[in-house]
């Protein structure tokens, strides 16, 4: 009665290869793994990440710490060169910040604060509407995503993104461990052997640090500031209405980048 | 018929290698500019499209305005220009190749072109430029060929020819209201975000792409026994007359609501390509050249006396392409991307190997256009036309 072995494994052979055994396979194997891993195709649902930073607790120190914590973790070469400038997060004053909003009478704090721009994450971000290849994208969790190895470096994103927050590899950046003027400006390049360097001739830009929040942790800029002034970031999610982000909101007044184009970012700047 | 490019006189060849030489050079940048990257351009992250995005958009223009003598032929039944069609149309095909040929030669990865093919995108205007773009290219590859073949033999072309030349008609207009796309929807960039651009995109088109066919139309005649005709050139001057005015009277508009307003937005642009913005000011006497041109253009076009002298509307087709090329091929990508989203200025002008390349491309769309053009005034010699 019943089947041999060999029976049974032709059996469960060919059901896998049809595709029959795999849910089955998971259910009795690991109970809930797969339903986290098809979890994994909408990562953080539900959830709407943004930044606050407070304008009045960002100095030089908080900004030196915050952008070499950040460059040095995703291998952002210093190029030495305007024109070709790779960043992802970096200092501005407040009338380049804002444009339009200053006035001549503005108080003397603002008209000499510091803010620190990076990519603003938008709700609505056009440079995922104008991307002709998916290369960057919108995850359910708000995170505007960037895959630089299908980018086919047609820079429409740069000419979409109205906040300046994407850089483009007009060269490649791995040659800052070749030409000798670089060489001494990048000393260890690259810095973090786990995160991949890029290829020129495609667009990069703030990530949020999607790495290090899949693991719980969060992002280096606001882990780096907060060392220095304790405060000056805070990082959560606006979905929830008692984070921290959230209650912070409801007392400070805070002002995004030209909300008026209605690209709803996701960074705000508390004055 | 390619037997008809094989035998020419001299002056043929020579131009032929001529074109070939320049195309070499441009190759040669080409392979240095796919070494080394786009960083041997003038551009950078403020102004990250140059004078290759440029020459596209312009280019766009030259390919739709075949269709100012298909329309009139096949939709008006204006009989004359029955004898240019296909001139309008090789014209078409030469430019749409130089038009993919630029935005190939601008993207930072073009290894991976596929990829806009493999993960298509309908959300992405530069996707559905692709498909008018080619469409358009393979149109005109249909229509013209079977169209001269059949003239050649004496027939009449296949029925499904007439289907793909009424399909072929709107689609003209479709590739640069979708070129006019690509700049008109991004949120932040004041001098194209205006609901205009399409219209203006498309009377620019209109004047400086019949310009080029009039002007092609005279040195065919004197290079060739095939004479386009009297009737021909005088009409196609009326079209290039109205859409030159149509264009000056856009651009008007933009600049009446720009500086009506006083919106500081809608103004900078304007100012930085006129006058200069923060001592930036490298593009303003092109921008004037552009408008001394326009402005001739405009004063031979309207005059019915320097219009119908075939010598004064040479000059005045000239002006047009002189001042729409400054227009949308140099004012019209910088301005855009000037000031940058900070509110500064960043200059930007295009470097030796760039400009190099740039040539090699329209030297590629010449020496088609040189090629196709043998073909048509061969067969047009042949058949005794």
């Amino acid at each position: 009665m019943g089947i041999d072995r060999r029976a049974f494994l032709k059996i469960a052979g060919l059901s896998t290869i049809l595709g029959l055994g795999g849910k089955a396979a998971f259910d009795i194997l690991a109970p809930g793994e797969l339903e986290a891993s098809t979890n994994a195709a909408s990562p953080g649902a539900g959830k709407r990440w943004a930044m606050a930073i407070d304008a009045r607790l960002v100095d030089d120190k908080v900004i030196s710490e915050a952008t070499s914590a950040c460059h040095r973790h995703h291998n952002v070469p210093d190029l030495d060169s305007a024109k070709e400038e790779i960043k992802w997060i970096w200092e501005e004053d407040y009338e380049h910040s804002f444009p339009g909003h200053q006035h001549e009478f503005v108080s003397d704090d603002i008209k000499h604060a510091k803010f620190l721009l990076l990519c603003n994450h938008c709700s609505n971000p056009p440079c995922c509407r104008v991307c002709p290849t998916k290369a960057t994208w919108q995850r359910a969790d708000g995170i505007v995503m960037m895959d630089p190895h299908r980018c086919i470096g047609c820079r429409f994103c740069m000419a979409a993104c109205p906040f300046g927050a994407r850089s483009f590899n007009w060269g490649d950046p791995r040659r800052v461990t070749r030409v000798p003027e670089l060489v001494a400006k990048n000393q260890g390049f690259p810095y973090n052997k786990d995160y991949p360097t890029r290829a020129k001739g495609v667009v990069e830009k703030c990530t949020f640090c999607v790495d290090l929040l899949e693991k719980g942790e969060q992002p280096l800029c606001m882990t780096a500031a907060n060392k220095v002034k304790k405060g000056s970031f805070t990082f959560g999610d606006l979905s929830d209405p008692e984070s921290p982000i959230r209650s912070l909101l409801r007392k400070r007044y805070s002002l995004r980048r030209k909300f008026e184009l209605g690209t709803n970012p996701n960074v705000f700047y508390l004055i | 018929m390619l037997d008809t490019v094989l035998k020419g006189k001299q002056g043929y060849w020579g131009w032929l290698i001529f074109l070939l030489a320049i195309m070499g050079v441009g190759l040669g940048c080409y392979l240095y500019q796919f070494q080394e990257g786009l960083r041997i351009t003038g551009m950078s992250r403020d102004v990250s499209w140059g004078f290759y995005i440029a020459q596209f958009t312009y280019l766009v223009g030259v390919a739709a305005s075949g269709v100012m003598v298909v329309l009139p032929y096949y939709l008006h039944d204006y009989k004359a220009f029955g004898r240019i069609t296909i001139l309008g149309e090789f014209l078409a095909i030469a430019a749409v190749t130089m038009c993919i040929l630029f935005i190939f030669v601008d993207l930072g990865n073009p290894v991976r072109i596929m990829n806009v093919l493999l993960y298509p995108t309908p959300n992405s205007i530069l996707f559905w430029d692709m498909i008018v773009l080619n469409g358009y290219l393979l149109l005109n590859l249909f229509i013209g060929w079977n169209v001269l073949s059949a003239e050649r033999k004496g027939t009449h072309y296949p029925s499904w020819v007439k289907v793909l030349i009424y399909i072929s008609i709107p689609w003209a207009f479709s590739i640069h209201t979708v070129t006019a796309f690509l700049y008109a929807g991004l949120p932040g960039r004041h001098y194209w975000l205006s609901a205009i651009l399409a219209a203006r995109f498309l009377a620019s088109a209109f004047c400086s792409g019949p310009a080029l066919l009039l002007l092609l139309c005279l040195i065919v005649r004197k290079v060739s026994k095939f004479d386009p005709g009297k009737e021909q050139i005088r009409t196609l001057g009326g079209i290039i007359a109205y859409a030159m005015l149509l264009n000056v009277f856009f651009f008007i508009l933009e600049l009446f609501t720009a500086f009506y307003s006083q919106i500081p937005g809608h103004m900078h642009s304007f100012q930085f390509l006129f006058s200069g913005l923060e001592g930036h000011g490298r593009l303003a006497p092109w921008m004037w050249t552009a408008a001394g041109f326009a402005f001739v253009a405009v004063l031979l076009l309207v005059i019915p006396a320097t219009r119908r002298k075939e010598d004064t509307l040479a000059i005045a087709c000239v002006s047009v392409i002189i001042a729409t090329w400054i227009d949308k091929g140099l004012g019209l990508v910088i301005g855009g991307f000037t000031p940058n989203p900070f509110g500064r200025v960043t200059d930007y002008w295009p470097t030796t190997p760039e400009i190099l390349i740039t040539l090699g491309v329209w030297a590629t769309g010449f020496f088609i256009l040189t090629v196709l053009y043998k073909m048509a005034v061969s067969i047009k010699e042949e058949v005794g036309a």
